[in-house]
């Protein structure tokens, strides 16, 4: 039979990224602590030893013959470690570190068919064959396969059946290899009386005829060698020395290198979270028997019965939920965890002193969540490392402690997560970034603005890159881009900063993306959802507040700013009660920092709605992110603000939200929502 | 079909094997570790248990030695999954009282092939 290997691939990367960055932690941690004892290092060294030794199992299973001769030749540096041949000193460290990069991009390499940056993994290759010389394997000499047979004489030990071996099993494998004659020697065989049934009284004598080799024989006594005498002889010796067999080797090939191209992804669970799973579907399964006997005899009389049930029914199908949801949720500490060789890593490069504390790893994020806020997240402990923490000398002129402390921590409020990214460091530079604004044209020369708009201002495009491009943050990847990640995942992020005290960015996520507060909007016979963070606020307006430009599009002021109005009802096509936007109600949306204005018939009021993916069922349109469900069946849309504000663009030639202001006095604090 | 307990700290190798184990029909339980490999013997008897060697909390050879002191699994096959390189290892998880042992990397034939010699 055939087993496909392939599909254990996933679990295998999976299991061996985790195991790395439990690697990675543990090794970042044997370099803080040189001083812990000798035992908790050893049983660290034999934790990290069982990580590399299960990546070169994996990998030799699977045929990835580059990971399982890398993993193979770290596993010795290791075993030597934790035999203590040799000390762990910072150099072995560092190339422990780099040999954990190695591996990572092997196993990236070959789950993604990518390229291996062979530079970085031969020089380490290098380095670990530098520091472990592993002793050539012994050459195995094949012995000559006689031609007549063989004569065995296999007398167990009387304990041979403690080790659960059974020479009926030994005799059976024998047949297999050739013709058998077995002739059995029951010499020590005692009286009835004195038979303990659990030894061995029995020895046998094999001719086993036929062309076998040695090696196949030693093959069926390999595991009993010890238990028992064993002689075996040629039937009749060779006339003539036979050329050793050639010893093939298994050597690995990259076929499954070559084979490999994983699509989708896996989730691990943890069996706690099926399990209470399982107990919900198992009282589910009681609560509908116990409605479908209510319903079987209905009387009136039944009624209370039948409103506990569905009751139950309802606590149950909302447990479900929670539970189905939970599935999807990952601690936050898989980001975390890579955090420590970060600020180690670019701490080293900027010469700056930072501790690292972080809070609330265990708390838990949807899965795409957790994956999108990866990047934004270590690009703001970067931003932290680079801009915000001061070299020593500057922190000790200021009356700081050298080392700097960038303090990480999560919690779950509500249906939210708040991430907190925290350092001590010397402020944003507000003269800085609000003369960049201006030099931007965001805000006007002469504007006075508030902390909070002071604030916001990092977070406008080409305001927070640095001109002086640093290898560590400065890559044109600016807190516009950080935010728009957050956004786009129905979050938001907010800045705080004290000059020469430090800075703090408060970043909130929904936990799940799979369930969205919107609210409804009715535009004729449809019912349409708009996510809750998209709206800024929602106005009425008078026939007389419209202007239409030369190019078609209507305008209307607010607040000193014009915003386009777009109609829902022409957009989808759909006819409105509402014909006129005194009639109707506008509602203020934001996408990528630009505002428009969108007619509708009334506001329904806020609800939560689960988000049905539209492309899986029918296909994409602009304008509509997803679909859902109404409580009464029927299906609404659910609006994507940035497409629609897109797709007005597309039918007008007027850039839109560019923040004219009616008036070239006016306050720039007005431009800023 | 027999009942199998696999113990192996590396989740792959417990796929592998009770995937494979499972598709001709056995029923196979998984342990994490040693210690967690004994607590589910006590509670019932298995036909083989497949132990790695490399293991937290009780690595293979201890395991086997707790399994050999409990009756009933004094005469349970008992395989050890040992690398290439382990010879010594071997050695150990013999004298523990393991009935023998697989060379990782194996595929699931080879593990079909060995099980089947064991149970017969």
């Amino acid at each position: 039979m055939a087993i496909e290997l392939r599909q254990f691939h996933q679990t295998f990367f999976d299991e061996s990224l985790e195991g790395l960055a439990s690697m990675e932690a543990a090794l970042l941690q044997l370099e803080q602590q040189p001083a812990a004892s000798g035992g908790e290092t050893r049983e660290t060294l034999h934790a990290i030893f069982r990580v590399v030794h299960s990546i070169k199992g994996g990998s030799g299973t699977f045929g990835f013959g580059w990971v399982a001769d890398f993993s193979h030749l770290l596993e010795g540096l290791l075993d030597d470690l934790r035999e203590a041949r040799r000390t762990l000193d910072k150099p072995v460290v560092d190339l422990l570190l780099r040999a954990v990069d190695c591996l990572r991009n092997l196993l990236d390499a070959v789950r993604t068919n990518s390229e291996v940056n062979k530079t970085a993994v031969e020089e380490v290759t290098l380095a670990l064959e530098d520091l472990h010389r592993a002793a050539p394997a012994p050459a195995t000499t094949a012995k000559p396969a006689p031609t007549g047979g063989w004569r065995i004489a296999f007398r167990p030990k009387p304990e041979l059946f403690r080790s659960g071996n059974d020479p009926l099993r030994i005799l059976r494998e024998l047949a297999r290899l050739g013709g058998i004659t077995v002739v059995c020697d029951t010499d020590t065989l005692p009286s009835w009386r004195e038979l303990d049934v659990e030894r061995c009284y029995l020895g046998w004598t094999i001719e086993l005829c036929g062309k076998v080799s040695r090696a196949a024989i030693d093959e069926v006594f390999a595991w009993v060698v010890d238990d028992a005498t064993l002689d075996i002889t040629p039937l009749s010796e060779p006339a003539v020395k036979h050329p050793t067999e050639p010893v093939v080797h298994g050597t690995h090939t990259d076929i499954g290198r070559a084979m490999l191209k994983l699509h989708g992804t896996s989730l691990r669970i943890s069996t706690h979270k099926v399990d209470t799973l399982m107990d919900v579907v198992g009282e589910l399964v009681i609560t509908q028997t116990m409605l479908q006997q209510t319903a079987a005899h209905f009387t009136p009389k039944d009624l209370p019965q039948l409103l506990t049930g569905l009751a139950q029914l309802e606590r149950n199908v909302r447990e479900l939920q929670e539970g189905v949801m939970s599935i999807r949720l990952l601690p936050l500490g898989f980001i975390f965890s890579r955090l420590p060789r970060l600020v180690r890593d670019i701490g080293e490069q900027l010469g700056k002193r930072v501790e690292l504390r972080l809070a609330g790893e265990q708390t838990e994020l949807d899965k795409t969540v957790i994956e999108r806020i990866s990047d934004p997240l270590l690009h703001m402990v970067r931003n932290a490392m680079d801009h915000g923490i001061e070299p020593p000398a500057e922190r000790r002129a200021a009356g700081k402690p050298d080392t700097g402390i960038i303090r990480l921590e999560a919690q779950q409020k509500g249906g939210n997560v708040i991430i907190e990214v925290e350092d001590d460091g010397r402020g944003l530079p507000y003269d800085k970034i609000l003369a960049r604004a201006v030099a931007h044209g965001a805000v006007a020369a002469n504007a006075r603005l508030t902390p909070e708009q002071l604030n916001e201002l990092i977070f406008l495009p080409g305001i927070s890159t640095t001109e002086a491009v640093t290898d560590m943050s400065g890559r044109g990847v600016g807190l516009d881009v950080v935010r728009n990640n957050v956004r786009s995942l129905g979050g938001n992020v907010e800045v705080n900063s004290r000059p020469g005290q430090g800075t703090r960015f408060t970043i909130r996520l929904p936990l799940t993306l799979a369930i969205l507060d919107g609210l409804g909007l009715q535009v004729g016979q449809q019912t349409y959802i708009l996510p809750l963070v998209s709206i800024t606020e929602s106005v009425r307006l008078g026939a007389g507040d419209l202007q239409r430009l030369p190019e078609g599009t209507e305008v209307f002021a607010l607040r000193k700013e014009y915003l386009p109005l777009l109609r829902l009802h022409e957009i989808f096509g759909v006819a409105p009660r509402a014909h006129d936007v005194a009639q109707g109600t506008v509602v203020i949306i934001e996408a990528d920092g630009t505002h428009a204005g969108l007619l509708v018939d009334e506001i329904l009021g806020q609800q939560q709605v689960v988000i049905k993916s539209l492309e899986t069922h029918y296909r994409r349109i602009d304008g509509i992110a997803a679909a859902t469900i109404l409580g009464d069946g029927t299906v609404a849309l659910i609006l994507d603000a940035s497409g629609l504000i897109r797709l007005a663009r597309t039918h007008t030639s007027v850039p839109l939200g560019t923040r004219e202001t009616v008036t070239t006095a006016a306050p720039a604090g007005a431009s800023l929502h | 079909m027999a009942t199998i307990l696999t113990a192996d700290d590396t989740a792959t190798m417990r796929q592998m094997i009770s995937f494979t184990l499972g598709s001709v029909g056995h029923n196979v339980v998984q342990a994490t570790d040693g210690a967690e490999a004994l607590e589910i013997a006590r509670g019932r008897k298995f036909d083989l248990v497949i132990a790695d060697i490399n293991m937290p909390n009780m690595d293979g050879i201890s395991l086997v030695k707790a399994l050999r002191t409990l009756p009933d699994y004094r005469f349970t096959p008992i395989l050890v999954l040992t690398t290439e390189s382990q010879e010594q290892k071997r050695q150990q998880g013999r004298n523990a009282g393991a009935t023998g042992w697989i060379v990782k990397p194996f595929n699931p034939e080879q593990l079909l092939t060995v099980v089947k010699k064991v149970l017969g």
